[in-house]
């Protein structure tokens, strides 16, 4: 355990990160860029997020992680195992225990409150990438909220498949000035960004760092004859019933058997414990 | 009557050398006014100025716009001018690959503008974009194709429709007919001529094409090593060249 200072990361580091995230929460919305570290993990296996978790854990916090709504899959089960060893924290796979959250991919189902932090893991944290390739191109764009390129990608969508067909990443205008995006969440979670937690994103590759502050107005792009439309399968959860909740599609053989279960395993398995 | 545009002094050094130095005319609203000048006399450097593309080291560029009166565009600062660009002003490239996006769809490209300004309604921004196809004489079915499916001529039209949607009312173009072959060329000069006069746009086109001033432009000035050596009407600048330069650029049109 002494091998490693608290959270892996060295104190200068961490407070070099702690000063991008609340410069961020200050602009909320806006990447603040930082000195990203290597981590001992590759690039898009959530090497922002974890500096970000570093940055925010204290020895008191319970973390935990979630990749994709579940608790057990390599990624969280990774991460979870990389603070338990060089932080030392207690850990948890309830939603409402925890006092740190990081996620890839899902917000949890459980509403969070004021003492919880949310992490998010971001692949790419530039809204406006796939559209106008110029990094000085888009930063002016975004200082100058010239933000009519975005609902050009909507349009697309819309005169293609004839509705917004982005599912994910959906993106998002914080406190009506910064176009955003939420990372690769569904637009399932779209609606819930507007919650008592704080919400803290991290890109490593990248090397920005954004935040939503506590009850952000978060506002999802649309059309006025295209309203946003926050959807999941139609279909409730095959273990626990729960007809809120996102849910992951799971082929069973090759005859075409497929079942619909929770993507947010806790909830789903709190579900099941309530009923039994 | 007043100037729609007033250049005065404009002048844009690169380093020692030239690019153009002390252009000075007024554009009055509905004209159409033509830059003839041999490559690398100073035609586009100036038009970029003008467009706000470069800054340029002297001179003022003030334009009449709908809310403010008179402005340097100049001095104007950067939000303002961008906006400008948007929607009084138009830009039409030599290239359509520089002024389309072409990973978006025809309508996608015509819309862009509409969203830029504010429009977040589908239904019209779809009718607006079929419209101008239209008007541009590209057959509505092609809405949803990518411009990278579209023939040069085709791709030419689909970017003065982009340019054009928000009702600029100044459009600069540079070469616009450069690249297309001569019955491309004449269609698209035949569309131009009529949009010109219907809506009743002023423009400045660049251009080393005579025939392309001689049908659209009213007035023409000629430049040479980044100075305008002769300014007039077209038919009289055409007709009865004064200047050394311009007689030789007459001269040296083929005659079939």
């Amino acid at each position: 355990m002494s091998d490693y200072n608290f959270a892996y990361l060295d104190e200068q580091t961490k407070r070099m990160i702690r000063r991008a995230i609340l410069k961020g929460l200050a602009v909320p919305g806006y990447q603040v860029p930082f000195a990203s570290r290597e981590m001992p993990m590759p690039y898009g296996w959530g090497t922002g997020g974890v500096q970000v978790s570093a940055a925010t854990l204290t020895p008191e916090d319970r973390l935990k992680v979630i990749d994709q709504g579940a608790d057990d899959t390599t990624n969280a089960v990774s991460i979870r195992k990389f603070f338990e060893r060089t932080a030392g924290v207690a850990t948890t796979e309830a939603t409402q225990e925890a006092t740190v959250i990081q996620t890839r991919h899902r917000i949890p189902e459980a509403e969070l409150t004021e003492d919880q932090i949310l992490v998010y893991q971001v692949p790419i944290p530039e809204p406006l990438r796939f559209l106008e390739p110029r990094k000085t191109e888009t930063r002016k764009m975004h200082s100058l909220q010239e933000y009519g390129l975005m609902h050009v990608k909507l349009y697309e969508d819309i005169s293609q498949h004839g509705a917004i067909s982005t599912a994910y990443a959906y993106p998002v205008r914080v406190a009506d000035r910064y176009v955003m995006d939420p990372s690769p969440i569904p637009k399932f979670d779209n609606p819930k960004m507007e919650m008592a937690a704080i919400q803290l994103f991290g890109a490593g590759r990248e090397q920005r760092i954004y935040a939503v502050p506590p009850y952000t107005r978060v506002v999802s792009l649309d059309f006025e004859d295209h309203p946003f439309e926050a959807t999941k399968a139609d279909h409730p959860c095959d273990l626990c019933g729960a007809g809120d909740s996102y849910l992951d599609e799971v082929i069973m053989d090759d005859a075409g058997n497929r079942m619909f279960v929770c993507s947010d395993t806790d909830y789903c398995r709190s579900r099941r414990e309530e009923a039994a | 009557m007043s100037p729609l545009l007033q250049v005065a002094g404009i002048e844009k050094r690169y380093g020692a050398r030239i690019g153009c130095t002390d252009v000075s005319f007024d554009l009055y609203p509905g004209e159409v006014m033509g830059i003839v000048g041999e490559s690398g006399s100073g035609k586009s450097t100036l038009l970029n100025c003008l467009a706000g593309h470069l800054a340029p080291d002297a001179g003022r560029v003030i334009f009449d716009t709908r809310h403010m009166g008179p402005v340097d565009t100049v001095t104007m600062s950067e939000p303002e001018r961008r906006m400008l660009s948007r929607t009084d002003w138009a830009f039409v490239h030599q290239h359509a690959r520089d002024g389309l996006r072409m990973s978006v769809s025809a309508g996608g490209n015509i819309g862009e503008r509409l969203m830029a300004v504010g429009d977040r309604h589908y239904g019209r921004i779809r009718a607006a974009a079929l419209d101008w196809l239209d008007r541009v004489e590209i057959d509505g079915a092609r809405i949803d194709d990518r411009p990278s499916a579209f023939s040069g001529g085709m791709q030419q039209r689909l970017q003065i429709a982009r340019n054009l949607v928000t009702g600029p009312r100044l459009v600069f173009m540079d070469e616009p007919t450069g690249g297309l072959d001569v019955s491309v060329q004449a269609r698209l000069l035949d569309l131009l001529r009529g949009l010109v006069r219907r809506m009743g746009l002023s423009a400045i086109i660049v251009t080393h094409d005579l025939a392309v001033v001689r049908l659209l432009a009213d007035r023409l000035m000629v430049m040479k090593d980044g100075r305008v050596v002769e300014s007039g009407l077209t038919d009289q600048v055409l007709d009865d060249p004064q200047h050394g330069y311009t007689q030789l650029l007459v001269s040296s049109v083929l005659q079939v």
